[in-house]
């Protein structure tokens, strides 16, 4: 299929009478983390070709967002990575602000940077689950998901919401934090290390879960690039490339904490990749909570679904000159700046990137979301390949896709 | 490296192809003639101090409702990132109405196998010398590009397959399968999985 970047099909770890069949695994396969489909070619258990399908989840957001203004726009992206929307809204939105040219008050960026760094906690834990499950260690699973319910309970007190949020929104966020949020966020960073410490006492040195995954889906860094892997797959082979660190957007570059690399590039480094990146969410969230700056959490500036408050302001004041006005909205005419941008934001998965083009009208003319998990399951095959057909399973866990995001 | 320094190495190096360059919101943008696309991405990549050795994205544009004129009908848009230099740059590449084509760089970026199969899928460009060019988002057997701006927003026709599906859903019924799941008691708590 595309080019052999590399030959390990020379030796076959348990090849059968070389005999070839194909098996069609998925769409409906629980291992496959939703509706992916992998036709796979075999000779005995080992993976001659592997062809991933997809697009079972397409719902053409691209097309869909040039019929809806900015702010609309924000609640098709919950829908991509829904195991973490929180990151993929704060996305949306630092890429329209960089594209209109928005401010945003710097309490609303603390905010934010909270709530990206809970929903990689929450998307790693739910990645830690499912992959230990997968791979048959049943225990990981139920104590995961004890620590993802609290964190989805602060998500629904922030916002009323668990899994779509929209709290985001361009120029800041919906509402401010409570006191009792804060609060119950503290106690949770306070406990949440040792609770690591539980999964990493269940899994760590396993004996099986050692034999599952080192040396397992092995990527060299070079390789890594060749493929497009971004986050913690790219990160796991060595290669230091963290967007939080390269282009700060929000409050990331207020903060310290420190981009985890592994060397080996197999699946057990992408595991520690991904425990160390929840410690580091941890002191990224403290230190935020420590910071929070006091002042507004909206650029009046900003649009939305309702007017803007500075447009409210001006009309309730009998003056018909306004900024970004409701009634100017809804007229067809230039509003914004035109131009074209592309901003990427580190989403638990990779680097979730959008190319905005404007052309001065409320809608954006063109959107093209660049997925991580599209690209991570178009390399699937490459990886996959020479492998057994038990390790395909580690692999698709540990590159860690999700098909929301990746048929958009 | 400034973004712009990089915009004038590239048409020192390639006086031809490149036509006009800009900076929008501190990201330079380079529009260029698609005939040496492939070289242009490789000397971007490969020398020394530019390293642009990461395709953050591949996709398509379709031009035809833009306001300002002078724009061929498609463009290839490639955004590269440097991650030992931390610079990026953009390059538009125009492709024309009558005969979309333009060159395939997965020889540079096996990462782009897939962004151009889904470029082609959606806005129908077609990538010369593209190992394996099919559709990857939509059926095979689907008719027309979504993202062409003429394509209106419910799709053009029904798809050929869904006959055959409602089919398929009739020849199951006599198995006693219920196509509106009204009959079926629904079983197991609601999940949110993956």
């Amino acid at each position: 299929m595309t080019r052999p970047i590399r030959q390990r099909l020379e030796v076959p770890v348990a090849g059968g009478d070389g005999e070839r069949y194909s098996l069609r695994m998925g769409p409906q396969h629980p291992a496959t983390h939703g509706v992916l489909r992998v036709d796979l070619e075999l000779d005995g258990e080992t993976i001659v070709e592997c062809t991933p399908q997809v697009g079972y989840l397409h719902r053409g957001f691209e097309k869909l967002a040039e019929t809806k203004t900015y702010a609309q726009g924000l609640i098709l992206t919950d829908r991509l990575d829904y195991i973490a929307a929180m990151a993929n809204n704060v996305g949306y939105c630092v890429a329209v602000e960089r594209l209109l040219d928005i401010p945003v008050p710097m309490r609303a960026k603390y905010i934010r940077t909270i709530v990206a760094e809970m929903s990689r906690l929450c998307s790693h834990l739910l990645w830690l689950a499912t992959h230990a499950l997968d791979i048959g260690a049943m225990t990981v699973f139920l104590y995961c998901f004890r620590e993802r319910e609290v964190l989805l309970d602060l998500f629904e007190e922030l916002c009323g919401a668990r899994l779509t949020f929209s709290y985001p929104r361009i120029g800041g966020v919906r509402q401010d934090v409570t006191g009792s949020f804060i609060d119950e966020l503290q106690r949770f960073i306070d406990i949440f290390p040792s609770r690591i410490a539980e999964y990493e006492t269940l899994i760590d040195t396993n004996r099986i879960w050692l034999k599952r995954t080192v040396g397992i889906g092995k990527i060299t860094g070079e390789e890594a690039l060749d493929l497009g892997l971004t986050g913690a797959c790219l990160r796991g082979s060595g290669v230091d490339y963290d967007i939080r660190k390269h282009q700060p957007y929000d409050a990331y570059d207020q903060v310290e904490f420190a981009v985890p690399l592994g060397s080996e590039g197999d699946v057990y480094a992408r595991y520690r990749c991904r425990i160390e990146e929840m410690h580091q969410s941890i002191r990224i969230i403290q230190q935020c909570i420590d910071q929070l700056p006091p002042g507004p959490i909206v650029d009046p500036d900003a649009p939305d679904l309702v007017m803007p408050i500075k447009a409210q302001t001006t009309i309730q004041a009998g003056r018909s000159e306004y900024g970004t006005g409701l009634i100017r909205l809804l007229r067809d005419e230039n509003i914004y700046i035109t131009g074209d941008v592309y901003v990427a934001t580190e989403v638990p998965k990779g680097e979730l990137g959008f190319y905005f083009i404007s052309d001065g009208n409320n809608r954006p003319y063109r959107m093209h979301i660049r997925s991580p998990s599209f690209i991570h399951i178009g390399a699937l095959s490459q990886i996959a390949r020479g492998e057994l057909i038990a390790d395909l399973i580690a692999n698709i866990g540990s590159l860690d896709v999700v098909l929301g995001e990746s048929d958009r | 490296m400034e973004p712009m320094e990089i915009a004038e190495r590239l048409r020192s190096e390639f006086p031809e192809e490149v036509l006009q360059s800009y900076t929008h919101q501190g990201q330079t943008a380079v529009l260029v003639r698609p005939e040496r696309i492939v070289a242009m991405l490789r000397w971007l990549r490969d020398t020394d101090d530019l390293r642009m050795n990461h395709l953050r994205s591949l996709c398509g544009v379709d031009n035809s409702r833009r306001k300002d004129p002078g724009l061929t009908r498609f463009e290839v848009v490639y955004n590269l990132y440097s991650i030992p230099h931390r610079h990026e740059i953009r390059l538009r590449a125009e492709v024309g109405a009558e005969d979309p084509v333009i060159d395939s760089v997965v020889e540079l970026w096996s990462a782009a196998d897939w962004m151009e199969r889904e470029t082609f899928d959606l806005m129908g460009i077609e990538f010369a010398n593209h190992p394996d060019l099919r559709r990857v988002l939509l059926p095979d057997d689907w008719q027309g590009h979504p993202l062409r701006k003429e394509y209106p927003l419910k799709g053009e026709v029904e798809w050929a397959g869904m006959t055959e599906l409602l089919e398929k859903v009739k020849e199951l019924d006599q198995y006693g399968f219920q196509p509106d799941g009204n009959e079926q008691t629904s079983s197991g708590p609601s999940k949110e999985d993956k």
